[in-house]
Order: C-alpha cells, then structure tokens, then sequence
C-alpha cells in the first residue's frame, strides 16, 4: 500500500471511530488540568471526579481534558480548542484560568463554563471551590499538638486568598492549642514542581520545622519529610496514603464528583445555571482522610469533635475574637466571619511573622 | 528577620545536591556542542532518564542499576537524534525541540505504574575520617556518590579537551567540520559519540532528580531542569569548569531563596529566582563585547561530505 493511501486511510478510520463515539454521547464535558493527573495530589482528584462522573452516565457523557496547561496566553488558546472541538461545558480547574475563562466565555455563549477556586461569573460562567480552610482548621490543630519545636513549616504556592485562608486557618488553630507555635512560610511560586517542593520542604526542616503542611500539588515534600524521619505532613487535596502512617498523619481530600454529576445532569436538563458553590466538609465536597496512629489518641479524638462541630455547621474556623496581622480588630467575640471577606482574604491574622507578598 | 536559624553547613550540603542534577546534564551538553551541535533535546532525555532509571530501580531494588539504565536510555534517546541530524541532516533545532517534547510524552507513557511508588535511593558515603570532620564533612563529605561523580566528570571533561588527542579532534570539528574533514577527521563518528555522550550524562541527571533528590517518579518532574542545563553552558561561555560555577549558582540561588523565606527573611523572590538568567544574560553581553563569544565556530550546522 503506498504511504499516502494508508495515511488516508488511517485518518478515515480514526475519524469515523471518532465520529461513532461522539454520536452516542448527548454532552460533552471538558476538563483543563494545570498539572498531570499522575501529580498525585490537586489534579489527579480533578480526573478522579471526572471518570467517575463519566462512568456515573455510562455513555450519555463524554470527556475530554487537556493536562499541563499553564496559567498564561496558552490558556486560553487550550480553552478555546476545547470550546471548538464540540465540548457543551468546560470545567477549567486552576486559579489563574480565571480571566482566560471569562473572555472564552465570551466568544462562546452557548457553551457552559465552571471555574474552579475564582471569583468571577458571568451569564455562562460559573464558579466552584471547596472549603478547604475547614480542613486547615483540623490540620493546625494537629500540627500545633505535635510539634516538639514549635515551628511549622508551609509550602505555600501564590499569594491568593485561597493559599492565605489555608495560612490562617492553620495556624488559628495551631495557636489555640500551642501558644508557642511559629509559622515558617515559604512561597514557592509554583503549583507543581516536584524537585522544587522538595527543596522547599528540605529548607523547612534544615530551620527547624518537624511540620510541614504544603499547598502544593505533589507528593515531594511528603518523600523529603519520609527522608527526614522525625517530620510529619498532610496530605494535600489528595489522600496521599502511599505516605502513611508517617510522615503523612492525615489529609484534605477533595471530592468533585458529586458536583460534576449535578453539573452535567444540569446540562443534560437544561436547567444550567450559573451559580457559585462553596462546600466544605458538611457537604462532604472536603474530606479529612484518616487521622493514623501517629497521632495520639487524645488528639484525634478532639481533631475528629472538630470535624463533626464543622460538619454540623456548630463551628466556624474563622470564630472571634481574631485580630488582623497589625493588630486592628477584625472580629469580635464569638462573630463569623462572612464568606464575603473570605473569598477576598488578603490579610494575615495577628500572630504570623511572614509578610505578604506582592 | 533572625539568619541565625540557618545553617551554612545545611546549606552548602543542599547546594550540593540541588546542583548534581544540572550539572550533569550540562557537563553533557557542553561535550555536544563543542563537537558543533546543538541538542535541544536535554529535557526530554533527561526526563526519559529519571523515569527509566527509577523504573530499573525498583525491579532490582539497586539504584546503580537505575543509573546505569537511565544512561543508556538517555543515550538511546540521543541516538535518535543524532541519526536525523548526522545522517539525515535535519534541522538541529527543530529535532531537538522534538526530542523534548516526544521525551516528555514517552515518560508519561512508561512512568504510568510507577506513579506514587518509593524508590531504593543511593546511601549517603562515608568518608571515614573526612566525614567526620566537624561542619565541613557535613558539607562535603557526607554526600552520595554521584555528587562526586558529577565533579569527577567535570574534571574528566576538562582534561579530555585540553590534554587528549581525542578532545583536540573534538574541537577542531566543532570549530570548522570542513577543516577537520579535509584533515581526514570522521566528523560525522565524532559527533555521534558526541551526542551519545550527552544523551547519557542527562540520562543521569534526571534519574538523579527521581532517585536521590526528589525522590519518587512524578510525570514532567524535571519541570525545565534541561533548559537551565543549555543556559548554563551559554553562561560558561563552553568551559568546562566555570559549568561547574554555573551549576552550583543556579542550583544555589533556588536553595538560598527557600531557605531565606523559611528564616523569615524578606526577599523579593521573584527577583532572586530570575537573577542567574540575568546573570546568564550578562554574562554573554560582556563576551561578546570582548569580541570573543567563546561558542564553537560551527556550533548548529549540519556537515555533509559533499559540502
């Protein structure tokens, strides 16, 4: 067979198996990953949420997903492909595909749009995050009972509201039951790079850390702290159980798949709406993976109160009195805070050493 | 502000191993382009590296073995290249640019079962006496072995340009193919063993990142390690030794400004982390106002007998 005509018929081949598939499917859902799902962390729940969400249709849904799109111009450049290739929604699941997403949006007004962690909407724009702050609360109170140096050490990622709530959060927590308790933040200016995580993670325990909280995406610096020996971590946005018992005493997983099924039933519906979601542990949307013995009994016990007083809506980790970083007041006794200033977080509380940047 | 809580022994030890990686694979790229070619495929080989080398690891539990193959798999991957540039006289750059990227893919591919697996990773020396020195043994003497490897190569490299026949004809190719080939030299044998030289050494350097530095296989984990390794060679302006010096300022630079934000201190970070491709930068503005620019005469042309 001459090479030309195989090629042809090649690409018939693929295009007809190609065009069989997306005759069966009624919706098409696509999915815009910052990192790999072999990251092991944020991006593999994302593409754990969406098999099962396929699965969850058995054939009426099909998905599609770009990985390793980085929050600049390419962006955008990959949603708009996504948009032309024929997906009805598109979930875009990093931060920085905030704007990128809003101007796609704008070109294609019949597609639906869900941005993960941002907080800007429009008519076919809708945003989705999960509370993680409420599983920072439980991690600090952990960290804060298991620290011998009283320094823990948190990778943080950007200077975002989300990254800044995690930080609050945390240490809030670790403060009130360990009032020694001092915060090392390192801004590593990445979601994902696993030789830098480690670096990051490796500096933290060489000034003293022997905990470590990351809001990173890989697994790294729980390997730098398994290095280390008498470190302990969490695991981030995944359960990361390859690493416990130790280092790694608990984690924060983060479950989509309810809300992708809801979104795309909703687009199956049309009843598609934008809106924006913000659950937590109550809706079971964050997760606190197990607490592994590690950890003393006592203090699991009262971590776990914690998480039920969360669950039942009985607590807010953000609760009065709480100063702000220069010490201006910033919620009274026993006040919540509103999910408003939280979504715009640009402040420490009073305690934190570390500065801001910008 | 408190610098106290920073340790310089730490440090220069953390230097040393965020260095090795870079250095490798640099050392490697240098040899390549002396030889007159330009491999732009360091990350892919690289990346092709660690995940080979790790996968070799864990069948055998013996991290030498996992060096060794993600040597041979670097250079495996080179061969490639070296084979449409040398032979079919493709585009250097567009080959090696493809080389990276069809790199990047092939790992994600055969790094699939390895995902969130631990490694075997290389035991820390002991140097008897010398280990046991206060503060410096701890800053150089502890390390593993191919921390020392990655400077005997350094070393090996530099003498082989400057003292052997071998490293003579090596230049001399780079410098001017035509000459050489006129002389009776086998230009295009000489860059092959070039490239295969490459391959290898940043086979190594990636397998280094997943069994010792990191250490664990995580798809795309060299995260642009090769394109520092290429900077770096333009920033020794093609000498062996200040690669060396390059290796340990940019592997440096990253370990110093995670450790002074850890200490509290207030850096700009975004500053510190750009500043040895400034450097870099400067570096070739002033050898090029020398006149000089140091680059291998025929560095990115393609040879052909018949020219």
């Amino acid at each position: 067979m001459k090479r030309r005509t195989l090629l042809a018929a090649v690409a018939a081949a693929a295009t007809l198996t190609g065009a069989s598939a997306w005759a069966e499917a009624e919706v098409t859902a696509g999915f815009i990953y910052i990192g790999t799902p072999g990251d092991g962390g944020w991006t593999y729940e994302h593409d754990q949420s969406r098999r099962k969400m396929e699965a969850h249709f058995d054939g009426k849904v099909k998905t599609i997903f770009q990985e390793n799109v980085p929050e600049s111009a390419d962006a955008e450049r990959a949603i708009t492909q996504m948009a032309i290739a024929g997906a009805d929604i598109i979930f875009t699941t990093s931060f920085g595909y905030m704007d990128p997403t809003l101007a796609v949006a704008e070109k294609f007004p019949n597609v639906k749009f869900e941005h993960a962690t941002g907080y800007k909407r429009s008519d076919n724009v809708s945003t989705y995050s999960a509370r993680f702050y409420e599983g920072r609360a439980v991690q600090g109170h952990i960290a804060g009972h298991m620290t011998k140096t009283n320094k823990i050490g948190y990778i943080a990622s950007f200077p975002i509201p989300e990254v800044i709530r995690g930080i609050n959060s945390a240490y809030i927590h670790a403060k009130k039951v360990n009032p020694d308790v001092e915060f090392s933040v390192v801004w590593a200016y990445t979601w994902f790079d696993p030789a830098k995580e480690a670096d990051a993670a490796r500096a933290l325990i060489e000034n003293g850390a022997d905990v470590i909280l990351q809001h990173t995406d890989s697994t790294a610096p729980q390997a730098a702290a398994k290095e280390a020996g008498n470190v302990i971590t969490f695991g981030q946005a995944s359960d990361m159980a390859d690493y416990a018992p130790h280092p790694r005493v608990s984690s924060i997983i983060d479950n989509w798949a309810p809300y992708y099924i809801a979104r795309v039933q909703a687009v199956l519906d049309g009843s598609w709406e934008s809106v924006d979601t913000w659950d937590g542990i109550d809706t079971g949307m964050v997760e606190i993976g197990e607490i592994t013995d590690a950890v003393p009994a006592e203090v699991k016990e009262s971590a776990l109160a914690m998480v039920e007083a969360i669950r039942t809506g009985e607590y807010s980790p953000f609760t009065g009195p709480l100063n702000k970083q220069d010490g201006s007041a910033w919620l009274a006794e026993g006040e919540v805070a509103d999910l408003g200033t939280l979504a715009g977080m640009s402040f420490y509380v009073e305690g934190i050493t570390d500065e801001i940047p910008n | 502000m408190d610098l106290s809580s920073i340790s310089p022994i730490l440090l220069v030890a953390s230097i040393m191993v965020s260095a090795t990686p870079i250095m490798l694979a640099a050392i490697g790229e240098l040899v390549v382009e002396k030889s007159g070619t330009l491999n732009l495929g360091v990350e892919g080989m690289m990346i092709t590296g660690a995940v080979v080398g790790f996968a070799a690891a864990v069948n055998t539990t013996s991290p030498l073995v996992g060096f060794a193959a993600a040597a041979g798999a670097g250079a495996l991957l080179s061969l490639v290249f070296a084979i449409l540039t040398q032979y079919l006289l493709s585009n250097q750059v567009a080959t090696g640019l493809g080389l990276t990227l069809a790199g990047l893919g092939l790992s994600a591919l055969l790094g699939k079962p390895y995902e969130g697996i631990k490694s075997p990773t290389l035991p820390k020396l002991d140097l008897g006496p010398l280990s046991d020195i206060p503060g410096l043994g701890t800053m150089f003497f502890k390390h593993d072995i191919m921390v020392y490897l990655s400077i005997l190569l350094v070393i090996a490299v530099w003498a082989f340009l400057k003292y052997t026949r071998a490293g003579l004809i090596l230049r001399a190719v780079g410098e001017s193919h035509d000459s050489a080939h006129a002389l009776g030299y086998k230009v295009v044998r000489v860059r092959m063993l070039a490239i295969l030289f490459g391959g290898a050494c940043a086979g190594l350097g990636g397998a280094y990142l997943s069994l010792v530095r990191v250490p664990q296989w995580t798809e795309g984990m060299t995260a642009g390690a090769g394109w520092i390794a290429l900077a770096i060679v333009v920033f020794a302006s093609w000498r062996p030794w200040r690669i060396m010096v390059g290796a340990y300022l940019f592997g440096g630079i990253t370990v110093l400004q995670l450790n002074l934000q850890a200490a509290g201190v207030k850096v700009p970070v975004a500053l510190l982390s750009a500043s040895p491709y400034l450097v870099t930068i400067l570096v070739l503005v002033i050898i090029s106002a020398r006149g000089a620019h140091g680059a291998p005469a025929s560095l990115g042309r393609s040879f052909h007998a018949s020219n």
